[in-house]
């Protein structure tokens, strides 16, 4: 429990397993406030598994985990983690198909999420003027009105993105943000993410290793549901076993 | 008791053990006569008896000895008749007869010789000296017969008709049987004599009550209870706990019953759940006309009969058989039509296909009613279908019987073809994983067509088996759509397992509800408890897990 | 708060099915009084009667459309709320009967007189009283729906699942209410009313004012539903609808969502329910087969599920169709309405208002034909679809 002092995102020796087969094996990863961690490693490691136990998608068979040093998230529902100030991105972009742009961004947006508060809610104008902003900073304020079903792929990625600046989050989970995005929109992300992560954690799931440089942070590399190697990029590149296991030679 | 009350007591008990009610022993010609010309030459039985007419008791004596010597069970009737004093010599021809129900009757073949007529007969007279003669003479003959059936019957007709007098017989008896089985059955009957016996010590009841409890049998209760009138208290206790004991193998064999029951409704569920299991499980679509694919198996069993009894009356017995493909290949036939025509639109839309099958079943209905009526048909079960057997202390009828066995070997072909046929193997791919299966080249819309097809063919077999129990109507489906898809849900879809489970638990616990709270509130129970359950684990009994499930 | 809500919920389309509703409150009462039969214009009784039967199945349907097409939970059981209700309704008009009844008896109704019952049921007491009887219409089904959501949606019971344990749950009902122990008439029901606060309610009248108060809470209910449909609650019920899993990742409570929509939808069910058992004059069992909870699906479908207009359009015209069938040709109805299950799901899954948008769009696009159409690039490289989250409909292969 002292050793979750002063963290954003605290596992410690988080172990699940499906029918036998375990997703995450003894796996421990410590981020830290305003801090970026990337996340590589092959398909099956258990990136989106370790996201779904952040998040309380998937309760962990043994292990800790704690949110900013303090709260349990083992004991919480998906619900209430995000309400606590983790958002998620998830791999195949999730938006609201057959709402616009707009609505999905006011969803998102955070307010208290009772039913009644719901129900009688009505946008203040600083609820307009913010969720303009964050549309500008997605570069979807022109498609504000279009429904999200009428996006492309990257344009998604941007939509759930603002989603997630609209929740104003304290740590970030974001999975493979830029899949399906042409390079230029490929850098606006990474210049993106870095200008978040001046003030809150984050946590990139990323395959791209040109967009993990970009980001210019630590990295971790994840195999078979534990932590292979850590460190730069540099670093975990030039480890013999993830050049075996991941990279390839 | 009295020594005559104790006669007729044994004389009853022979009667019953010929196989007829006394009169009617007496009137038609018993299997027991038949025997008569294997008597042997030496002694001729027909003429001891002719001597029983102006013989002297002394001479009655010898002659009852002899008779039994002959061991020829024709002269029961005449022994009989001796110790009951309805043998009389007939003056006018000088013949014996016996007499009852007011005619005459010859003494060995109980065929009428003409009307009783007071004024010519003589009793033959006896006293209580040669009773007991006769009583061992017969006692020999049955109880000491070569045939361990009748010395099985004798013992039970001892049972029946208590007498102590019969007593030195069973204990003869007992010592000399060689048969297990018989002399267990020698020994309740002595343990009911004694229990029953106004003489017998305290020692011989206290060892009989164990014997009588422990022996199975239906009336042991009875026998026990009535002796504790007037018992001392010792025996009164050891009666007591005996029948404590009784009661609780009473409670474990009705317990017993009422599983067979559930194993029987879990059976028919089975049979009516399993298709859906395939159809929901496997594939994910939601049949709401799954019911009517086991109304149009029935229907197929009513015309295949139909067909057989006007074509070949000679196979009607085979009918059900023969409808089983029949119906199999026609429900298949309309099943596969079924996915082709509307439900492969609907993939990935499970609400919607709800719906429209529900439309279905609406319309198949309909033209079921159209075409037969509205009015029950009937399907006629098969000898080998009809009547009951015992199992122990369970009373199994054969139409149930076949039923749960069929639905085992429907289970085991299903299982087979699931996990050891290529086409199996394929619809278990296509399950896991459809975009790879496709691409590996697996046909999948060829394999999903076979799929629903199997799957409505299975409801279709579950049909054929319902005309046994239901009546045939077009609403047949509807009554078990609903049972079928709390069985698949309850056993967790995707697993023929749970479905196996699930439809036994559903069938037992209803069966054991149903004592105590009516057929109706325990199924509302059934159906409560089922839905409780689902909140408990949503994905049932045997659910997936993994991330895959979330799919 | 509430006045701003309210004025949200009247956007153009609202307005005007209220305004329709309450004309219709007003005009065809007015038709049937003042207009002398035989005259042009005069709208029989028989005919006011049948259509205030119509709008209590509209409501049905808008009920069942506020949890289905924007929430998207199928429920099978909203027939059961609707006999709940009616059933509340009855038992007030049964305890109306008074000395009347065949055995003449002051406090117990027929049926049970017949039984041998010495006295009232527990569950009976208060229900002379219309208030009480009236918060019974709502309480019962409403109740129901938030005990039985409460466990099922705090569980995740969704989709086909939930909607099979529906149907389980009407059908229970179904077999309790068949029982004589239960104390509700059994088999028979309850019928032979004679008054309702006080009139009779077999009176002209009293007939066209059930009419009139079947199309105002029609209107209501329209009012109701908009203002949900169109709050943030109402975004969020659709966001529940589409991706369940992903609107809990943004912190919502989904269960919670889903229980308010359902009990909500319960309450005006259990409503129109008590509107349609003086109108039609009898509730019995038959009302909870759940064939009749599927049928009320079908007029949602039929008339476009996801909209307000839809299941009150799709309620009223299929079961003209109804009317028409059963009486002209009884052989076929079963066959008409179980193509029309087919039909609406195979090519019409929008249903009516669903051609009326497609209609519209085609004869803009004629329109449009010259303007490029602002369609988004090709996605540069696909993801792996290695996890999705649920909800997503998988294409049809």
């Amino acid at each position: 429990m002292n050793d979750a002092q002063d963290t954003m995102l605290y596992l410690n020796g988080v172990s699940v397993a499906f029918d036998g087969f375990k997703a995450i094996n003894n796996l421990s990863i410590i981020v830290r406030p305003a801090e970026m961690l990337a996340i590589i490693g092959p398909n099956g490691a258990g990136k989106t598994t370790m996201m779904d136990i952040i998040t309380g998608k998937t309760r962990p068979d043994a292990g800790e985990v704690y949110f900013d040093g303090r709260t349990d998230l083992t004991r919480l529902d998906e619900a209430a983690i995000a309400n606590l100030g983790i958002g998620r991105k998830f791999q195949k972009p999730t938006v609201f198909e057959s709402q616009t742009v707009w609505n999905n961004i006011e969803l998102a947006l955070k307010k208290p999420r009772g039913i009644f508060p719901t129900l009688f809610y009505t946008a203040s104008k600083a609820d307009i003027a913010r969720i303009e902003e964050i549309l500008e900073t997605v570069r979807l304020a022109h498609r504000r009105d279009a429904l999200a079903a009428d996006l492309s792929h990257g344009q998604k990625q941007w939509l759930e993105i603002g989603m997630l600046l609209a929740q104003d989050p304290k740590l970030l989970l974001v999975d493979e943000p830029v899949a399906g995005m042409t390079d230029s929109e490929t850098e606006e992300t990474a210049k993106l993410l870095k200008s978040i992560s001046v003030t809150r954690s984050v946590v990139v799931v990323e395959h791209d290793m040109s967009f993990v440089r970009e980001l210019d942070t630590r990295v971790v590399c994840l195999a078979e549901g534990s932590v292979l190697a850590e460190g730069s990029l540099d670093q975990v590149s030039a480890n013999p076993i993830v050049i075996e296991r991941y990279l390839g030679r | 008791m009295t020594p005559a009350r104790s006669f007729i007591g044994l004389v009853l008990s022979l009667l019953l053990l010929a196989g007829a009610t006394p009169l009617r022993a007496q009137e038609t010609t018993p299997a027991n006569a038949i025997t008569a010309p294997v008597a042997s030459a030496a002694t001729d039985p027909a003429a001891l008896v002719a001597a029983m007419g102006e013989a002297n008791l002394r001479e009655l004596g010898a002659i009852v000895t002899e008779l039994a010597a002959t061991e020829d069970t024709a002269v029961v009737p005449a022994l009989q008749a001796l110790a009951a004093g309805t043998l009389y010599l007939d003056k006018a021809t000088g013949a014996v007869v016996i007499v009852a129900g007011g005619n005459r009757l010859d003494p060995l073949t109980q065929a009428v010789i003409g009307p009783e007529s007071a004024a010519d007969l003589t009793r033959i007279r006896v006293n209580n000296s040669l009773r007991r003669d006769i009583a061992a003479a017969l006692g020999a003959m049955t109880l000491m017969n070569d045939d361990p059936r009748t010395r099985m019957s004798a013992a039970r007709a001892m049972m029946a008709n208590v007498d102590d007098a019969n007593l030195p017989l069973l204990d003869e008896a007992i010592a000399a049987e060689t048969d297990t089985a018989v002399r267990a059955l020698m020994q309740v009957a002595r343990g009911v004599t004694l229990l029953r016996s106004a003489d017998a010590s305290l020692a011989d009841k206290l060892a009989a009550v164990p014997v009588v409890a422990q022996s199975g049998e239906r009336d042991a209760a009875t026998v026990l209870t009535a002796a504790r009138a007037n018992a001392p208290a010792e025996l009164d206790a050891a009666i007591a706990s005996a029948l404590a004991g009784l009661e609780q193998e009473r409670a474990v064999w009705n317990a017993l019953q009422n599983v067979w029951f559930g194993i029987s409704l879990g059976s028919v569920l089975l049979l009516a759940a399993i298709g859906l299991a395939i159809t929901f499980g496997v594939m994910g679509v939601i049949n709401m006309a799954h019911g009517e694919m086991v109304m149009l198996g029935a229907y197929t069993t009513f015309l295949v009969q139909l067909f057989i009894r006007q074509n070949f009356p000679g196979l009607l017995d085979y009918s059900l058989l023969i409808a089983l493909p029949a119906a199999f290949l026609v429900t298949a036939a309309i099943g596969v039509g079924i996915e082709r025509g509307i439900i492969r639109w609907l993939y990935g839309r499970p609400l919607e296909t709800l719906l429209a099958t529900w439309g279905l079943s609406l319309i198949l209905q309909q033209a079921v009613r159209t075409t037969f009526g509205p009015t029950n048909q009937m399907v006629i079960a098969p000898t080998w279908m009809s009547g009951s057997f015992q199992f122990y202390g369970l009373s199994i009828t054969y139409g149930r019987f076949w039923i749960v066995i069929f639905a085992m070997i429907v289970f085991a072909l299903l299982l087979l073809v699931l996990n050891r046929t290529a086409l199996g193997l394929q619809m278990r791919a296509v399950t896991q994983n459809r975009r790879m299966a496709s691409a590996m080249g697996i046909r999948t819309p060829f394999v999903d067509a076979m799929t629903f097809g199997l799957g409505s063919g299975i409801a279709g077999l579950a049909g054929v088996a319902l005309t046994q129990i239901d009546n045939i109507s077009p609403n047949l489906g509807q009554n078990y759509i609903i049972d079928s898809f709390m069985v698949v849900v309850f056993g967790g879809v995707g697993n023929l397992w749970g479905t196996l489970v699930g439809a036994m638990t559903l069938g037992i616990a209803n069966k054991f509800l149903e004592p105590y709270a009516g057929a109706v509130l325990g199924k509302i129970l059934i159906l409560v408890l089922i839905i409780l359950f689902i909140q408990r684990r949503p994905r049932g009994l045997f659910a997936l897990k993994g991330r895959a499930v979330e799919q | 708060m509430l006045t701003q809500a309210l004025f949200r919920a009247l956007d153009r389309k609202a307005i005007w099915l209220v305004a329709i509703f309450v004309g219709l409150a007003i005009a065809v009462p007015a038709l049937n009084l003042l207009v002398p039969p035989g005259q042009f214009g005069h709208v029989p009784t028989y005919m006011v009667s049948l259509f205030g039967k119509y709008l209590s199945y509209a409501i049905l349907a808008l009920a069942l459309d506020l949890v289905w097409g924007y929430c998207g939970i199928l429920s099978l059981g909203h027939g059961a709320f609707f006999a709940l209700g009616g059933y509340a309704m009855g038992m007030y008009l049964m305890r109306q009967i008074g000395t009347r009844g065949v055995y003449g008896h002051p406090t117990l109704p027929d049926f049970m007189v017949f039984l041998n019952w010495r006295e009232l049921p527990w569950y009976w007491w208060g229900f002379d009283n219309f208030w009480f009887a009236a918060l019974m219409v709502m309480a019962v089904p409403g109740l129901l729906a938030f005990v039985f959501g409460w466990f099922a949606f705090r569980s995740r019971v969704t989709g086909v699942y939930l909607s099979i344990i529906t149907q389980a749950m009407t059908f229970a009902l179904l077999l309790a209410f068949f029982r004589n122990d239960m104390g509700f008439g059994g088999n028979n029901g309850l019928t032979d009313f004679k008054d309702i606060l006080g009139v009779p309610v077999q009176a002209q009248t009293t007939r066209v004012a059930l009419f009139a108060a079947t199309a105002l809470f029609l209107a209501l209910s329209v009012l109701i539903c908009s203002m949900i449909v169109n709050s943030k609650l109402g975004k969020v019920m659709v966001a529940v609808r589409d991706a369940e899993s992903r609107t809990r990742f943004i912190g919502y409570r989904v269960e919670y969502v889903k229980l308010f929509a359902f009990t909500v939808s319960a309450i005006m069910a259990g409503i129109a329910g008590a509107l349609y058992v003086p109108q039609v004059g009898i509730i019995n069992p038959g009302e909870f087969e759940p064939g009749n909870s599927i049928e009320v699906v079908i007029w949602t479908a039929v008339g476009g599920r996801g909209t307000i207009i839809g299941p009150i359009i799709g309620a009223i015209l299929v079961n003209m169709g109804k009317s028409y069938f059963t009486a002209a040709l009884p052989e076929y109805w079963l066959f008409a309405l179980g193509a029309l299950f087919v039909f609406v799901t195979l090519f019409m899954p929008k249903g009516i208002v669903g051609l009326v948008g497609q209609a519209r769009a085609m004869l803009q696009k004629r329109e449009n034909r010259q303007a490029p159409p602002d369609q988004p690039a090709a996605p540069a490289r696909s993801a792996a679809a290695e996890a999705g989250i649920d909800a997503q409909p998988k294409p049809a292969e």
